[in-house]
């Protein structure tokens, strides 16, 4: 019998599922050999099962300008992408350095600024980072946690180390995917599951509740936590929802909150009702109108107020938005080094600063071969891909970078690993990426896996779902 | 509860409701014109447009389809997106309250709903319309069947169902009546006798009046079972006795008393229907008699609104800004423009 993965030639590069000799990766031998005892047809029938799945759960998005409000699902390929046990606490440990790395740094930008007062990192880096809410410096924070949710993405390299692209401490999304794709995967294919030693994902929802409860303010009772959306017409509306279900907490918009004397309260049919602690998922600048943004319909009029009272948390907090600029990502290393005293266990990739006289000369010349990335955008815009790109497009951003150098950041193009991703007809490599979701309460706490996103285009490195990427489950091997 | 979530399951009920009502006023309709003598376009046009009369959406129609043909009418009531009271229309704005507070809803009660949205947005559905029409309607009302069972076996018995059932029984009250007022909108010649035939299966009430009438189906006992029986789940009357009954759990209010004019209003009703008789009812004209009590239904939703998600008497006191009452505001008139 003819099996799915007859004529599949691995990459070049760093493939995840064969060695270079095209021999399977000892790891992935019992999901291949449950694969290969599938026909082509029983797959495909099984494949269309877990669409239908997400079709039918609602995990879906809208296609803009369709009059019909055509909802499409995030593509899901079934082939998942698998971490040993040794790689998983390599990941881990590098990560949990990150995320304490990067609160440090905040607490210290918020406070005294010892990293920016001894030129460790040049002070004009801060000031003029757009995300920087200089007005509430000196303030504290509960437990002195910034970035409580973290979604870094991770590439791994065709030498096979994994590296960091960026870290989102905003708002990060995705993890119900990451959770969803279990949940399909495992209704379309239960075999895969029997036959390997994979950790289960169903920590997430508790770890995050546990991380909102440890941030309450204190006082008698148990705290009141909700999660505030920007409403139903919001891409990730969905992942809210489900969030907010599995945590078993209500999910407000900003209409239903009002703040009293410094106080956040919800709109309940039996009255207003006191709100400590809020998992946020609108960005700083819509979240309150007095403060932000003043047309932003939204927030919540007076929430700051009520934050700088200590009378509320917020997750994440105010200003996290300074340490993803991917202008700063490049001094993680240093911060890691100078607060932590340690070598970065996981590395950056290479960048290169536009606003440095010296990496501007050699990113001007070298165009053609660099990433470029805006230092404040996310979802893949504001982004040249030089060995894609057109000339227009080329001599566009060499205008933009000599303008604004502060905003912009260049890499070398990084050959993302492949994992073998069903095309309609065949397996065939596409490069994926991997991003982890942290969360920083009591301890730091990583769900084992993360979101592995697969650019379904043919040789693209583009994974972001907005720009038609895909997603794959995700395992850590137990052993 | 937050107040937006309860108002949010209020009016996926009523939506629901009020898709799957006008869904059988349609195909029993249909059925019942293939059983008479052959009309020209025209004349069943005049069968079908008391619908939309009843249904008080004549001038949207006029200005979308003129005076049209009676497959206008259909199609206006069935599938037109730009009537906000048309079955799919309802069914997806029911859709998207699901979505909203899907957190609340079990499983497999979204994906009954989403199911059938998913279905109505299909070109299968569309061909359907075409080709079969009974089966069509049928399909949406066998989901809604499954719907309402999935509901009263998945959810809760706490406030969130309370507010469903309140949103349930208040559209079925409504729509029952306005089952009724069909007659005043029609046509001279119509046989009168097939048209009460039709009011009654339309309710799915056959069965039950044949079981307390024999012979012809006579329209002052039609009004006796469809508007004063106490035990008829379409009835107005068991349906505001269930509207009571929600009222009255959600305020923790003793029955007898009440704690707002939403149930002051429904306690008069009440009174009504449970001491009026029907002979007494129709004097004033039935027309004028189902006017009357859809003004007070009207009414009745208002103060539900009032009571529990504008709370005018929390709000203004503790709010100093006025933003948040103005943002409610102008949603219930959103929601309010859907459902006119």
């Amino acid at each position: 019998m003819n099996t799915l993965f007859d004529g599949y030639t691995p990459w070049a590069g760093y493939d995840e599922m064969f060695e270079s000799d095209g021999s399977v990766r000892s790891c992935c031998q019992s999901l291949k050999n449950v694969f290969d005892g599938l026909s082509q047809k029983e797959f495909e029938e099984r494949k269309a099962a877990s669409d239908l799945y997400f079709l039918r759960q609602g995990i879906t998005f809208n296609v803009y300008h369709d009059e019909k409000g055509t909802e499409r699902i995030f593509p899901f390929d079934p082939v998942p992408r698998v971490l040993t046990a040794a790689e998983w606490e390599h990941l881990e440990a590098g990560l949990t350095q990150r995320i304490v790395a990067l609160n440090l740094f905040l607490h210290d930008i918020y406070h005294e600024q010892h990293i920016l007062n001894d030129g460790t990192i040049p002070r004009m880096y801060v000031d003029e980072a757009k995300n920087y809410r200089a007005a509430f410096r000196g303030m504290d924070v509960p437990k002195d946690i910034y970035i409580h949710i973290c979604g870094s993405d991770l590439v791994r390299g065709a030498d096979g180390q994994f590296y960091v692209l960026e870290d989102n401490g905003r708002c990060p999304s995705g993890a119900s995917y990451l959770l969803e794709n279990r949940n399909a995967l495992k209704r379309a294919f239960p075999a895969l599951f029997e036959t390997s030693d994979v950790r289960p994902l169903d920590s997430y929802p508790r770890e995050l509740l546990n991380m909102l409860r440890y941030i309450s303010p204190v006082r008698e009772g148990d705290p009141v936590c909700v999660l505030l959306t920007p409403g139903c017409h919001n891409s990730a509306y969905f992942e809210h929802c489900y969030l907010a279900r599995e945590m078993g907490i209500p999910i407000v918009e900003g209409r239903d909150l009002v703040v009293v004397d410094h106080f956040v309260f919800m709109r309940t049919t039996k009255g207003l009702q006191r709100v400590d602690v809020i998992y946020r998922r609108i960005d700083d600048d819509f979240i309150d109108p007095v403060v932000f943004r003043k047309d932003s319909m939204l927030g919540v009029p007076g929430l700051m107020s009520a934050y700088r009272a200590g009378n509320v948390a917020l997750a994440n907090a105010v200003g996290t938005g300074v340490a993803d600029d991917k202008v700063m990502y490049t001094f993680v290393p240093k911060m890691i080094q100078y607060y932590l005293g340690q070598d970065p266990i996981l590395p950056n990739v290479e960048t290169y600063l536009a606003s440095e006289k010296q990496d501007l000369g050699y990113i001007l010349d070298h165009l053609p071969e660099l990433v470029v990335k805006a230092a404040n955008e996310s979802g893949g815009y504001g982004m040249l891909m030089g060995p894609s790109a057109s000339k227009k497009e080329i001599e566009d951003f060499r205008a933009k970078l000599i303008e604004d150098p502060r905003n912009y950041i260049a890499q070398p193009v990084v050959s993302l690993s492949q994992s073998p991703t069903w095309t309609g007809e065949e397996m065939s490599g596409r490069h994926v990426d991997l991003r982890p979701y942290i969360i920083y309460g009591e301890d730091v706490k990583i769900v084992p896996g993360g979101l592995t996103r697969v650019a379904l285009t043919k040789g693209s490195l583009v994974v972001n779902s907005s720009q038609g990427g895909g997603s794959k489950d995700t395992w850590v091997l137990r052993s | 509860m937050l107040s937006r979530v309860a108002n949010t399951l209020y009016w996926m009920l009523r939506y629901v409701e009020r898709a799957d009502n006008m869904a059988r006023l349609i195909d029993v309709n249909e059925q019942l014109l293939l059983d008479w003598e052959r009309l020209d376009s025209e004349r069943l046009r005049d069968f079908w447009m008391p619908i939309v009369w009843s249904a008080g959406d004549d001038s949207l129609y006029s200005e979308l389809y003129g005076s049209g043909h009676s497959a206008d009418v259909i199609r206006f009531l069935t599938d037109d997106r730009r009537n906000p009271n048309s079955i799919v229309s309802c069914l997806f704005q029911a859709r998207e309250n699901a979505r909203t507070v899907r957190d609340q809803l079990s499983d497999e009660l979204w994906e009954e709903l989403n199911s059938l949205y998913l279905f109505l947005n299909s070109s299968e559905a569309e061909r359907m319309l075409r080709d079969d029409p009974p089966k069509y309607y049928g399909l949406i009302r066998r989901s809604v069947f499954t719907f309402q069972g999935i509901a009263s076996s998945t959810i809760d018995r706490g406030l969130g169902w309370d507010f469903m059932d309140l949103g349930r029984h208040l559209e079925r009250a409504d729509k029952t009546t306005r089952f009724l007022d069909i007659s005043t909108f029609l046509p001279p010649s119509a046989p009168m006798a097939m048209h009460w035939n039709a009011i009654v299966k339309s309710c799915g009430a056959m069965g039950a009046y044949r079981a307390l009438h024999a012979g012809m189906v006579e329209p002052r006992k039609v009004c006796e079972l469809l508007i004063f029986s106490r035990t008829f789940p379409r009835s107005v009357r068991y349906c505001m006795s269930r509207v009571q009954q929600s009222l009255h759990a959600i305020s923790g209010s003793l029955m007898g008393d009440y704690s707002d004019d939403a149930e002051r209003i429904t306690g008069r009703v009440m009174g009504q229907l449970n001491y009026g008789v029907v002979d007494e009812f129709l004097k004033e004209g039935l027309h004028e008699a189902l006017d009357g009590l859809q003004t007070q239904f009207n009414t009745i939703g208002e103060e539900v609104f009032e009571s529990y998600v504008l709370m005018p008497h929390v709000i203004a006191t503790t709010h100093p800004s006025k933003q948040s009452t103005t943002t409610m505001r102008a949603w219930q008139y959103q929601q309010e423009q859907e459902q006119q």
